[in-house]
């Protein structure tokens, strides 16, 4: 019998040579080095565009949210002497000396409000505290302590000093601390925030929640979609195809008010549901303006870019498999469930990233049918953004979504690999 | 020659159409004996993929009925009728290793742990792939990959295994050893093999019979010697092996010899193997081999040679026998091959017997 040299795996490790006396490895590292060069050359105008108008802001936006030099800046003696005082010893004269000389700067400087603002937060009901005494700030006389005292009692009130002192940190944890429901001490201590004021986490495992229930109810519509698609002829499956990306042509605020007219209380669904029986009329289900809406629309918005990779991976699958696994005795279900699926994975995992990547960020869906309890993290980002105009705590709770999907991320790389990953 | 009772697999007046328009495989009726290997030869498009298809139960015949030792199957899922099958780009599954795919087949049969290792191993060894049973497909050279398909189609034990142009993707010297090997193991094992090729010396040397498919339907079924000594018509003179042929009409009919006159009235003497009465369209068919350069036998042109091929051990020589037909002759490798020369006229004859008269 010939024999065949099959089984013989080349090992050999000792340093090869090519002609020129160069090691074979240096060589190999020198060309593949030029094709690196130009791949870089290639990519380098994008790499640039993506670096200063998105890399480049959005890290400065998220260094906001440990970074906060406004305090310290305008009230540069306080803040000085602040950093020596331990947060629960009695505020000493010499303090109160420093603050009525930065107050005096601030009113002459019309800085004061931002200062006022800015300690607001640490501790409500003090903007006027500091507005108003600015005023009087230049007729103060020593001592400081008895002086303030007579403007406002508020001033030798220990919370007040506190206040101050978290919000003299130039790098505070403190924004981060929040987003988390966590609340910074003029000691460096950090606890927990009152009951009735933890928000923010209930937001972010709402959050998560609904890219979850989004990302799992997309994959359950479209794999079957997709699986149609790939098993109909190619004349079938481009219509199709066509029509699961028709919602991309369409304004997204389109669609997402005529999901409104389609789920409000007088609308088509409800209306539908008492000529059929299933609601009373006077007693209609509220599907919009709260999580069910969101999550409706959502999937609804989603649902393309669950199909179109799902779709790509099984179009490159070959028949022959599913019948391979039958002919070797599997059962219809098993050699789906053992043979094809396994092989659409990639597609899965890359369509459920994306889904839950935008999900998670979702903005304008939740703003508009979410209600109250529909609200997402990105609505409270843009709240804190544009209403409340405290950017630092946005940057922080950007900052723990981004540390939320990183992690996500890794899980993901750990279970599935992320090299396993087929977008199309 | 084989009746329906000692026929393994049986195909009964089967038809088949894709787009209820035209038949893929019109009225094919097969008998394939238990053990046997016989292979589908025809050309790409010809319906041999569609056949095994409908044995292996992917496709359901438009008309007829298969029998499956004795049983008709048309109603059998596919995964019941226990039949192996490699595929033409071997379907291993990408994501399971070696070992994974050959215990795949085993395991949907509920069989224990133990045994399932013990048959994974002896398959391997059986194609000499034990030190592979956990690499992964991807990491397997094309040769191997089909080792590891033949051995899953094996495992299991099936009485019959389909081979859809396995060896299509192999090169040359590789493909000829899995030949070799693929013909050992029906050997060994008296499975009973239904092979598909288009390859005509691949089912000239591995077959028992061999059934040649064209536009759907038998030419003929037959032993590798006899589609190649006795082609029943002209496709597989001319499909198998090479063929000189002329065109011409039935001057006269005597028993079992005809003569013919060629368009360019030329009468020839040959032997009645498939063709008409006197009057009728007939083609010649002369094997390369059988056309000698002398004047010794019955029919006797004059020849002018055209073109000369060095082969080795044989010479392939190109000659005008008139205005509108070249035959091509293999002259073994002697001193001749120094006196024949390009323009040159050469006499030539060929017997009677070995020219066969078809249909046209
Ligand atoms: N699934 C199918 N749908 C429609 N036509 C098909 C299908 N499969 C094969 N055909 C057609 O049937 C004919 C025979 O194909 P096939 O059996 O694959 O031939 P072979 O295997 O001999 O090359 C071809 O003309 C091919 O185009
Ligand atoms: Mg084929």
């Amino acid at each position: 019998m010939p024999s065949l040299n099959l089984n013989s795996m080349d090992t050999s490790v000792e340093t090869l040579k090519t002609a020129d006396g160069t090691p074979l490895k240096k060589k190999l590292q020198q060309s593949l080095f030029r094709n690196k060069l130009r791949a870089f050359g290639l990519v380098s105008p994008l790499l640039i565009f993506l670096l200063f108008l998105f890399v480049l802001p959005i890290a400065l936006l998220l260094w906001q949210g440990v970074y906060d030099p406004r305090f310290s800046n305008l009230m540069p003696e306080t803040s000085n002497i602040l950093e020596d005082w331990d947060g629960v010893s009695e505020p000493t004269e010499d303090m109160y000396a420093a603050l009525v000389v930065d107050l005096v700067n601030a009113k002459k400087n019309k800085t004061i409000g931002k200062v006022a603002t800015r300690v607001n937060r640490e501790l409500s009901g003090t903007r006027s505290l500091f507005t108003s005494t600015a005023r009087k700030a230049s007729k103060l006389k020593a001592p400081y302590k008895k002086s303030l005292k007579k403007v406002k009692k508020k001033w030798v009130e220990i919370e007040t000093w506190q206040a101050m002192k978290v919000a003299s940190n130039v790098y505070t944890v403190g924004f981060v601390a929040a987003a988390l429901d966590y609340k910074l001490n003029a000691d460096g201590t950090i606890t927990r925030q009152e009951e009735d004021r933890r928000i923010h986490i209930k937001l972010f495992i709402r959050t998560l929640e609904i890219s979850l229930i989004v990302t799992l109810a997309s994959l359950l519509l479209g794999y079957p979609i997709a699986y149609l698609m790939a098993s109909l002829p190619l004349r079938t499956s481009n219509l199709l195809l066509i029509l699961v990306l028709l919602p991309f042509w369409t304004s997204l605020l389109v669609r997402t008010t005529a999901w409104i007219a389609m789920l409000q209380g007088e609308g088509v669904m409800n209306d539908l549901f008492v000529v059929f029986g299933f609601a009373e009329d006077d007693d209609r289900f509220s599907l919009i303006y709260n999580k069910t809406g969101v999550l409706i629309a959502m999937t609804h918005i989603l649902l393309p870019f669950m199909v179109l990779p799902i779709y790509s991976v099984m179009k490159t699958i070959s028949p022959s498999y599913v019948r391979a696994a039958k002919s070797l005795g599997a059962t219809n279900w098993t050699a789906f469930w053992r043979v094809y699926v396994p092989q659409t994975i990639p597609g899965v995992g890359a369509g459920a990233i994306l889904v839950f990547i935008l999900a998670i960020g979702y903005y304008i869906t939740p703003a508009l049918v979410g209600g109250q309890d529909g609200q997402m993290i990105s609505n409270f980002i843009d709240f804190h953004m544009r209403k409340s105009l405290n950017w630092n705590l946005a940057a922080a709770m950007g900052l723990v979504l981004l540390v939320i999907i990183l992690f996500l991320f890794w899980i993901y790389d750990r279970v599935v690999g992320i090299d396993n990953m087929k977008l199309g | 020659m084989s009746n329906k009772n000692d026929s393994f697999v049986v195909f009964d007046r089967v038809q088949k159409s894709y787009d209820g328009l035209s038949l893929v495989v019109k009225d094919l009726n097969l008998h394939i004996k238990k053990g046997e290997f016989l292979t589908m030869l025809g050309p790409s498009g010809s319906g041999k993929t569609t056949c095994l298809l409908m044995l292996a139960g992917f496709e359901t015949a438009t008309h007829g009925e298969i029998l499956l030792d004795g049983k008709p199957i048309n109603n059998i899922p596919p995964h019941k009728r226990g039949i192996g099958m490699v595929f033409q780009n071997y379907a291993l599954f990408p994501h399971m290793t070696v070992g994974e795919n050959l215990s795949f087949p085993l395991e949907v049969r509920k069989i224990s742990k133990n045994d399932r290792e013990e048959k994974v191993l002896q398959a391997l060894e059986m194609v000499q792939m034990t030190d592979f049973i956990n690499r992964k497909p991807a990491q397997l050279s094309g040769g191997q990959q089909q080792r590891i398909a033949l051995a899953r189609s094996l495992v299991f034990n099936p009485d019959l295994v389909l081979m859809d142009e396995p060896l299509g993707a192999l090169d040359k010297q590789l493909r000829e050893h899995m030949q070799y090997e693929i013909k050992n193991l029906h050997k060994q094992l008296g499975v009973t093999v239904v092979y598909v090729t288009h390859d005509q010396s691949e089912a000239l040397t591995m077959s028992d019979r061999v059934a040649v498919f064209n536009d759907g339907q038998i030419q003929q079924l037959s032993t590798p010697d006899g589609l190649y000594e006795r082609p029943e018509n002209a496709f597989v003179a001319q499909f198998i092996g090479e063929n000189n042929k002329l065109t011409g009409k039935v001057k006269s009919v005597n028993n079992s010899e005809v003569t013919v006159k060629t368009s360019q009235n030329m009468e020839i003497k040959a032997l009645k193997v498939n063709c008409g009465e006197v009057g009728t369209n007939t083609t010649l068919s002369i094997r390369p081999e059988r056309i000698h350069l002398n004047r010794k036998y019955k029919n006797k042109v004059d020849a002018t040679i055209k073109q000369l091929i060095y082969h080795g051990d044989h010479i392939r020589c190109l000659i005008k026998i008139d205005k509108d037909n070249d035959f091509i002759v293999k002259i073994p490798n002697s001193n001749i091959k120094s006196t024949l020369k390009i323009g040159e006229k050469i006499p030539i004859s060929w017997d009677t017997m070995d020219c066969h008269a078809l249909d046209a």
